[in-house]
């Protein structure tokens, strides 16, 4: 298992004609954790999406090493299907989740529920553990409180603190504070151009 | 299992006949629609019928595989299973090409079955009816094909890629149509061989076409 890294230097995003941001570098290692803040628009999601490699870059290179999960506001699993089958997709491919990971996320009761009836929480909670079978050393996490009660938000910060301490790299993308140890923050706003127009 | 065979499941269930509560049989009831219309419209001429009832049976085979296309590949981009693969390492292409056959058995072979009810429909004899199975059967995988195509090319477009989809698919089909349908009025197996060829190409280029296609949403 190789360390996991996240690197990008000196990374441009344009969407349409707007220049979102320019300069911007960072490298994380395993153990590291990284809180990107902004308002909306800023391009916190356009950044996970280009270190993800999901999106290209209008200049810049981002270096990945280890497998990579993304948590974003679509949630990849079948709105028909109950949710214990929908996840069990996701199981062939990357390994079944363990039942006290399901019982941690408050899901044990849901498996016969089809997707769509769960509520915005539950939702969110679905897409974790669809993120936690994946046992990827990097998350790149968009938003992954939305929708969560505060309970829920405990459990969020105490999943995120788990994963750091077992030597995986998280960068979360969120305007809302989040508590954890170790926290590095890197506001984007520092790096958007000063005319908002190309 | 591996990623293969996980993938064609999940797709076998979402498109074979009977899924999603009944949506995708609409294809084949549209299919026996057009076949039991056509003898209304045109007159009950059994000559006429057994003259023409060929090509009819398989312009509406193209219809038929026109119509599941917005559902074939949008609701995987928008609900964020294609990163999801692309994180994990599994090709666009080899996403395309389990869709692709999945795509083919939801109507290739139900649509030769649905063929025999229609061909009584429409007074086709034993002969034609056996040039037409086997111009059906060597003639879909390439209507899957190029329907799958145009559904990667078009799965960004936010309403009416549909109607667009369908407009497009026709004339690339028109090949397959000349010689699938034209084989009934030579009465001969060349035009099936040659409507085999065509589809084997577009078979092959699909996965590929497709897989860049859906690469090119993702930057949209």
């Amino acid at each position: 298992m190789i360390a996991p890294r996240l690197a990008a230097r000196d990374l441009a995003c344009r969407r349409g004609e707007r220049l979102l941001f320019r300069g911007l570098s960072l490298d994380l290692a395993g153990g590291q954790t990284l809180h990107v803040t902004g308002s909306n628009g800023v391009g916190k999601s356009s950044l996970i999406r280009i270190l993800a490699g999901l999106l290209r870059p209008y200049a810049g290179e981002v270096t990945r090493e280890g497998s990579t999960a993304l948590l974003d506001q679509t949630l990849a699993l079948d709105e028909h299907l109950p949710l214990g089958r929908t996840l069990g997709f996701w199981g062939h491919l990357d390994g079944v989740l363990p039942e006290q990971d399901l019982a941690r996320l408050g899901l044990a009761n849901l498996l016969d529920v089809p997707v769509r009836y769960l509520s915005t929480g539950q939702r969110k909670r679905a897409a974790l553990a669809r993120l936690l079978g994946q046992r990827a050393q990097v998350w790149l996490l968009d938003e992954p409180l939305n929708g969560l009660d505060r309970d829920a938000v405990t459990m969020v910060e105490a999943l995120v603190t788990d994963h750091v301490e077992q030597g995986g790299l998280a960068l979360i993308a969120s305007h809302q504070p989040i508590t954890l140890p170790d926290l590095q923050v890197l506001p984007l706003h520092d790096f958007a151009p000063p005319e908002h127009t190309l | 299992m591996s990623t293969f065979a996980t993938l064609l499941l999940r797709d076998l269930a979402q498109f074979l006949p009977g899924a999603r509560r009944g949506n995708t049989l609409l294809p084949l009831l549209f299919f026996l629609a057009v076949a039991m219309l056509y003898p209304f419209a045109v007159g009950p001429n059994p000559n006429l019928l057994a003259a023409t009832g060929g090509g009819v049976i398989w312009v509406a085979a193209l219809l038929a595989a026109i119509l599941p296309l917005d559902r074939l590949l949008a609701p995987d981009l928008e609900n964020g299973f294609f990163d999801q693969w692309a994180l994990r390492g599994i090709a666009e292409e080899v996403v395309i090409a389990v869709r692709l056959i999945a795509h083919w058995l939801s109507f290739g072979p139900f649509l030769m079955l649905a063929a025999l009810p229609a061909s009584a429909l429409l007074g086709i004899d034993g002969d034609t009816l056996r040039t037409v199975e086997l111009g059906l059967l060597a003639g879909t995988p390439g209507l899957a094909a190029i329907g799958i195509i145009i559904a990667a090319v078009t799965v960004g477009l936010k309403g009416g890629g549909a109607a667009l989809s369908g407009l497009l698919v026709i004339p690339l089909a028109v090949p397959l149509l000349i010689f699938g349908a034209g084989s009934l009025a030579l009465g001969g197996e060349g035009g099936v061989a040659l409507t085999g060829a065509i589809s084997l190409v577009l078979v092959a280029i699909a996965p590929f076409a497709g897989g860049a296609a859906i690469r090119a949403a993702r930057e949209g």
